[in-house]
């Protein structure tokens, strides 16, 4: 039954070269059925293969099955072969489960898409290389997988590439996992000087036998690598940009199996990693808090976020962070548990938020959601059990898996474990915060779809008092206008009075008939021209008190609209002539909820959330399913508790109150509306305490002048050492060259030169 | 009594002349009757040499020289008629086609 095991990649394989060729021309929506179906037999697969696993006595689960050899260098050899352990089928079970349930949502959430068919390529693809990243019985197939699925997330999340800004967030995740990936490379470097092999059943083995530099570099390097695939502070930077792509995507990739690979990894060299937990207890300390860091850093910037996927983004960052926690307490067994529930959860809250997205017409702001309840019984149904699940609300998947993680924290003893557990409480807190924060916001409240936000309510009054501003303005202007063409009347209207009365001095001054004559002649055309232009005076001063008139009412207009304006209430009032298109697209926009393709999943997944928790229950060791079945063949080395019972129900409760007290806050705040939220959604915590523009900014400054001088460097001298070698060997043959002169005689000469040279020196050595 | 001695010394005048003549003339059928006298020179010395030392193996030599010369004859006098045929007066050092 193990032999299924070659089935398990091979099926996503077929898929996805049987759709490059085939995709286009099945279309939509038969080559998302290809793909899923693909997935599914995988799937199947896989659980023959646990059943196979299952049926063996413990302490023999672990099969290698070699595929060919694949590098084979002096006495260095790498084969191509699959680890089969409880481990990697754990890993795979949950990879092509979700998996095909994530290909089944995928047909109905991309059922629009002109690119159809390229996208379950993609996912094929992607299904492929995270099950060799996992199968892999070495490092380096391990690492051939890990840049596939770092591949495939560059291609998924830039999928729809004509926007500028999804472009980028896919280069962003690529360049910011390549820093990573140098890492992982130079601590493979670093395992077959020391060790000579990459296999990883001999990296265990051997560990101990390494040298604690040696070994806490492997680890270290390792982890860089986990921190850039894990998300974990400092590279957890693509991981919330990576929600550009499809929301399946994020679902699949970002929140349940790409991201928690890192995780894999340093379970997968757990001897290695217990190592240096022994000897070098500040290396896996090191982990551990960066893992607590990262868990309460990423957790008060999704309380901040607005976009319903950016929440869930950092969540998962925060959540990556908790794993991160339980690996550096030496808790393989609640990272790998918390890894499964998170897995379940989270791929159902981020195929909810995709429901709803779809639904809204494709909006993502939270604050335009409210009420959508009524509008997607089971979307939200199935929400808010993931809510809950993340929550840690007992008995939810979440809760049993986060509880074992604070566990392993505190277990660890001292100042140092309680304060992992202290941070660890806190960011339970914010979870259970930022959840209900996002549930209260999404599907209570009234429904607000048609009303317009925050943000374009400010932008109707701005359109309107800006508009009452220019009527005054224009008023003036046309009164000035009106002034001045009064002002040329009346001066017009003056100018032909005093004609007039010169005309008349002039007739009183004049003598003689005809001058006379002239003089009454000028006295009447003058008269005459006094009417009209009186009459044109008239007009004008009337023009110029209607111009004022406008311009006072124009003015009133201005100071009603500024008091309005002060005096405004939540909606538009007034200004509702002036909101921006947006809100009456999404006023015609009816909600609706998803087709079965996309809410069957939901409710699987639903279904794992609430009793995922089973695999693992604390209460005694007998059904500590989970611990017992990776202990004896994935484990070298067993943690255990030291804690009492006492000291477990304790702990237990104190998470199960910190969950509540984030919760009853959220509701608070936002479904009671009692408390104004401004204070906590803070504009630093929205930009994510300013780390995301810090890095820009040193990358485009002092880094960018730092790579031109690599480039540089790399020009002039490492080109300049490789170009001075041809060139100096250039230089000697144009010199040599001339000796080739073409004269046999020269030849000649030289050759009887030499032979005389030559039987000169044997005489002389036969003379001494 | 003619000794080897006399031989040698003959065969040593008879190539230092054939290598002057290779050196100093330009005609290339002149250069090759030098390096035919250079490579008979050779020879005598080799029979001298036999003669000297009562052994045959010298004599041996000598027969092979002669058939190499024999090939080396044909091909050099076919390049240099070749090249008369092309370029009237050619001197060895006008086919300098090859310099670097």
């Amino acid at each position: 039954m193990i032999n299924f095991v070659y089935l398990i990649p091979l099926f996503p394989l077929l898929g996805f070269t049987f759709l490059m060729m085939m995709g286009r021309r099945l279309g939509n929506p038969a080559a998302g059925w290809v793909a899923t179906i693909a997935v599914a037999l995988s799937f199947i697969s896989t659980v023959i293969v646990f059943f196979g696993l299952f049926g063996m006595p413990d302490g023999e689960r672990q099969v290698t099955r070699n595929i060919f050899e694949w590098v084979l260098v002096g006495d260095f050899s790498v084969s191509a072969g699959f680890l089969v352990d409880p481990l990697s089928v754990t890993m795979m079970l949950f990879i092509t489960g979700i998996g095909s349930l994530i290909h089944l949502y995928s047909i109905g959430y991309m059922h629009h898409d002109p690119n159809f068919s390229k996208f379950f390529i993609y996912l094929n693809m992607f299904v492929f290389a995270m099950l060799l990243l996992v199968l892999g019985d070495n490092l380096l197939l391990t690492f051939l997988g890990w840049e596939g699925v770092g591949a495939c997330s560059y291609l998924l999340v830039s999928f729809w590439f004509d926007k500028e800004a999804n472009s980028s967030a896919g280069k962003k995740a690529f360049v910011t996992n390549r820093v990573g990936d140098w890492g992982f490379m130079v601590a493979m470097f670093l395992a077959f000087a020391s060790i000579g092999s990459l296999d990883y059943i001999v990296i265990n083995e051997t560990a101990s036998q390494l040298s604690t530099p040696v070994a806490v570099g492997i680890v270290l390097l390792l982890f860089v690598g986990v921190m850039g695939k894990s998300a974990q502070f400092p590279l957890y930077l693509w991981l919330p940009d990576a929600m550009a792509g499809p929301t399946p995507v994020s679902a699949l990739i970002h929140a349940a199996t790409m991201v928690t690979s890192g995780v894999f990894l340093l379970t997968r060299v757990n001897g290695l990693v217990y190592y240096v937990m022994e000897e070098a207890f500040w290396a896996t300390n090191l982990i551990a808090w960066i893992g607590a860091g990262t868990a309460l850093f990423a957790a008060t910037i999704a309380v901040a976020q607005d976009d319903i996927k950016r929440v869930l983004a950092y969540s998962t960052v925060s959540q990556l962070g908790y794993m991160i926690l339980a690996i550096g307490t030496g808790s393989f067994v609640a990272a790998i548990f918390h890894m499964i529930t998170h897995a379940f959860f989270k791929a159902l809250l981020f195929l909810g938020s995709g429901s709803v997205i779809h639904g809204m017409a494709d909006e993502q702001n939270m604050r335009l959601f409210g009420g959508l309840r009524k509008f997607m019984p089971i979307t939200s149904g199935t929400f808010i059990i993931g809510w809950l699940a993340i929550a840690g609300v007992p008995p939810f998947a979440g809760f049993w898996s986060k509880d074992e993680i604070l566990l392993g924290a505190w277990d660890l003893g001292g100042i140092n474990g309680r304060a992992l557990w202290a941070v660890a409480l806190i960011t339970a807190v914010l979870t259970g915060f930022y959840m209900s924060r996002q549930v209260f916001m999404t599907f209570y409240g009234d429904y607000r779809f048609d009303q317009p936000s925050e943000d374009e309510l400010a932008m109707a009054w701005d359109g309107y008092l800006n508009d009452a501003d220019q009527k005054v303005g224009v008023a003036s202007d046309a009164l000035a206008e009106a002034e001045m063409a009064h002002s040329e009347k009346a001066t017009a209207l003056e100018k032909v009075r005093k004609a007039f009365s010169t005309a008349k001095i002039d007739a009183a001054k004049a003598s003689g008939d005809d001058a006379v004559a002239a003089a009454k002649q000028a006295i009447e055309t003058a008269e005459t021209a006094i009417d009209p232009a009186a009459k044109a005076e008239q007009a004008a001063a009337s023009a110029l008190q209607d111009a004022m008139s406008v311009r006072e009412s124009a003015q009133a207009e201005l100071t009603e609209a500024q008091s309005a304006y002060n005096h405004r209430s939540a909606d538009a009032g007034v200004a509702v002539d002036f909101l921006p298109e947006s809100v009456a697209k999404r006023a015609a926009h009816h909600p609706h909820e998803s087709s079965w393709h996309m809410t069957v999943p939901l409710v699987i997944l639903a279904f794992l959330s609430i009793f995922g928790g089973v695999i693992n229950l604390p209460f005694v060791k007998e059904i500590h399913f989970l611990e017992n079945w990776l202990e004896f063949d994935t484990l070298l080395f067993d943690h255990k508790i030291n804690a009492s019972a006492g000291t477990k129900w304790a702990l237990a409760i104190i998470a199960i109150a910190a969950g509540s007290v984030g919760m009853y806050l959220a509701w608070k705040y936002y479904f009671k509306k009692e408390l104004d939220p401004k204070g906590i959604e803070r504009p630093i915590l929205a930009k994510g305490w300013n780390y995301d523009n810090a890095v820009t900014a040193f990358m485009g400054g002092p880094g960018r002048a730092m790579f031109n001088f690599i480039a540089a460097f790399d020009a002039k001298v490492v080109d300049g050492l490789v170009n001075g070698t041809g060139a100096a060997v250039r230089g000697t043959g144009g010199l040599v060259r001339r000796l080739q002169s073409g004269y046999v005689r020269s030849y000649a000469l030289g050759i009887t030169v030499g032979t005389v040279a030559l039987l000169a020196w044997f005489f002389v050595r036969a003379a001494t | 009594m003619l000794t080897p001695t006399y031989y040698l010394v003959l065969g040593a005048l008879v190539f230092s002349i054939g290598a002057v003549g290779v050196l100093v003339r330009r005609n290339p059928l002149v250069m090759f009757m030098c390096v035919e006298l250079m490579i008979n020179s050779v020879n005598l010395t080799f029979i001298g040499l036999a003669f000297g030392l009562d052994d045959i193996g010298g004599q041996v030599a000598v027969f092979f020289v002669m058939v190499v010369a024999a090939a080396e004859v044909v091909v050099g006098l076919a390049i240099v008629v070749a090249i008369m045929r092309r370029r009237d007066g050619a001197t060895a050092d006008d086919l300098s086609v090859l310099r670097g």
